[in-house]
């Protein structure tokens, strides 16, 4: 018990029992019906669950966008009232500014630096997503695997201390899917993040995090978590990534 | 090499074809005009000798300038008026549900309609058509504005929460590019609109412009050649109107929104 405790207050993200409900025509409707969750520095934590099953509306809760009804979000022990740059949502649509260059995406959420150093520093995150010589071009010039990579850089330029990831790379296809996991595990071998993603696709969670929460259908609640006790980099057709996948998917009812 | 001459194919009819039409447009003209030997009505030779005497005289360009100066006065009145405004009002619901009726009410009635209180108001001078101008093309442009500002998709205003900054950012970096599209749009249409207004205002009253060129000529010795010819000026410079404006949708921060 004391060591539960112990482990909260040295939590970087706790999520204490948030509860969502929705208005709608036929009455209130439960989205997200109480999750308690605590996560540390530096950890990946991967939440899965059945489509509808509310992981965005948790999302939304996480990053500041929605109020829980009751319950609370605490980011290094204050309670979270609204966004803010030290967590930087990356959506499943994505939102690079299509009225913007590369660099200038990169550049927008910079503040209290000279240009000339924001600009530096916009080239280096640039580089370092594999887009190097693109800094110029416009969103619409580039295809959908590199917009993600400007997404990602965007998002690495603020030092963010949170990564909050919902369902980044699932309009992708599948190869870009995979490659896209590669150079986000290269990225945090550079730079470790608080990462929390969000995804209904399994292998990806298997893939990325050191935990994986499994949400029950809406009203959602946390129907089981598994560690990931793989070493990196995880092969996943190794038996050891293959059962666990299993174990998740049963968990799904699959 | 055979993209190129694709190219260059594709180039030539897209000016040829147009071209055929208008000249058989002018040949029937020519034809119809001799066939029933009108005395009133110009050949298009007549409407030519017309234009060139205009010219000779140096009243053309007066009549010209004078019109493209009314339109450009309203309009640059109107645009400095509604945009602002359009920003405002299209992100306060609640001065967009207080205004837009008011704004829905005024924008179908025609500016011809208001020729009669431009008179009151402003007497024959100048000011009644940049005022009419103003009238035409301020409302359209608002709720232009405005609309655009409600399509700004949501996502792009959450990743600007999400950094967290400023308000003055907000509406330089991603409000107004992101209406900007659409402001363009609303000044190309607007433009038109006020092109149509101003020949039609100066058609009442005043003593230049082209619309006055058009009522003079025919009350001063139905010279019918020089209203055809003032009505031809009239649409090509409509024309040249809407090129300038359509340039600017290819600007590059606003090519995003029009297509790859």
């Amino acid at each position: 018990m004391d060591a539960n405790v112990n482990a909260q207050l040295n939590a970087k993200i706790v999520v204490d029992d948030i509860r969502k409900s929705f208005e709608t025509r036929k009455g209130e409707l439960p989205v997200v019906g109480g999750i308690s969750l605590a996560i540390g520095e530096g950890e990946f934590v991967a939440i899965v669950g059945p489509s509808g099953c509310g992981k965005s509306t948790l999302m939304k809760m996480l990053c500041g966008f929605e109020r829980p009804d009751s319950g609370s979000v605490m980011i290094d022990g204050q309670v979270r009232r609204g966004p803010s740059p030290k967590g930087i949502l990356i959506s499943q649509h994505g939102s690079v500014f299509p009225w913007l260059n590369v660099q200038q995406n990169l550049m927008f959420g910079l503040d209290g630096i000279s240009e000339a150093e924001k600009a530096r520093l916009a080239d280096h995150y640039t580089a370092m997503v594999g887009l190097k010589g693109f800094e110029k071009s416009y969103p619409h010039e580039l295809s959908g695997g590199m917009l993600k990579r400007v997404e990602i850089a965007r998002a690495l330029v603020m030092k963010p201390e949170i990564l909050y990831m919902d369902e980044p790379f699932s309009a992708l296809d599948a190869l870009m899917n995979l490659k896209m996991r590669m150079e986000l595990l290269r990225i945090l071998g550079e730079e470790r993040h608080t990462v929390l993603l969000i995804t209904h696709d399994v292998e990806e969670a298997v893939h990325l995090a050191d935990r994986i929460v499994v949400l029950s259908p809406r009203p959602t609640t946390i129907q089981a978590t598994f560690e990931v006790d793989l070493p990196h980099p995880r092969k996943m057709s190794s038996p050891e990534a293959q059962a666990l996948k299993e174990a998740v998917l049963r968990e799904l009812g699959l | 090499m055979t993209k190129e001459k694709n190219f260059f194919a594709q180039k030539r009819g897209r000016i040829l074809a147009p071209l055929c039409v208008l000249g058989l447009l002018i040949a029937v003209w020519w034809a119809v005009v001799v066939y029933t030997r009108s005395a009133i009505f110009p050949t298009p030779w007549q409407v030519v000798t017309g234009t060139l005497e205009l010219v000779e005289d140096g009243t053309l360009w007066d009549h010209i300038g004078s019109s493209l100066m009314r339109v450009g006065a309203g309009f640059l009145l109107a645009i400095t008026v509604a945009i602002p405004l359009g920003l405002w009002i299209g992100r306060m619901d609640a001065a967009w549900v207080t205004l837009n009726p008011l704004f829905q009410i005024l924008r179908p009635i025609s500016p011809i309609a208001w020729i009669p209180l431009a008179i009151l108001w402003f007497g024959v001078g100048n000011a009644s058509p940049i005022f009419l101008i103003f009238i035409a093309s301020v409302f359209p442009m608002i709720v232009q504005t405005a609309a655009g500002v409600h399509t700004i998709e949501r996502r792009y205003l959450r990743a600007a929460e999400n950094f967290g900054v400023s308000r003055a950012k907000l509406y330089r970096q991603v409000i107004i590019p992101a209406v900007l599209p659409e402001i363009i749009v609303g000044m190309r249409i607007t433009l038109g609109v006020a092109w149509l207004v101003v020949v039609a205002a100066e058609m009442i009253a005043l003593r230049s412009g082209l619309g006055y060129l058009i009522m003079d000529s025919r009350n001063a010795g139905n010279r019918y050649d020089l209203v055809v010819a003032a009505m031809i000026i009239i649409g090509v410079i409509g024309l040249m109107l809407d090129g300038i404006t359509r340039l600017l949708e290819r600007l590059k921060s606003v090519r995003w929104r029009y297509g790859r």
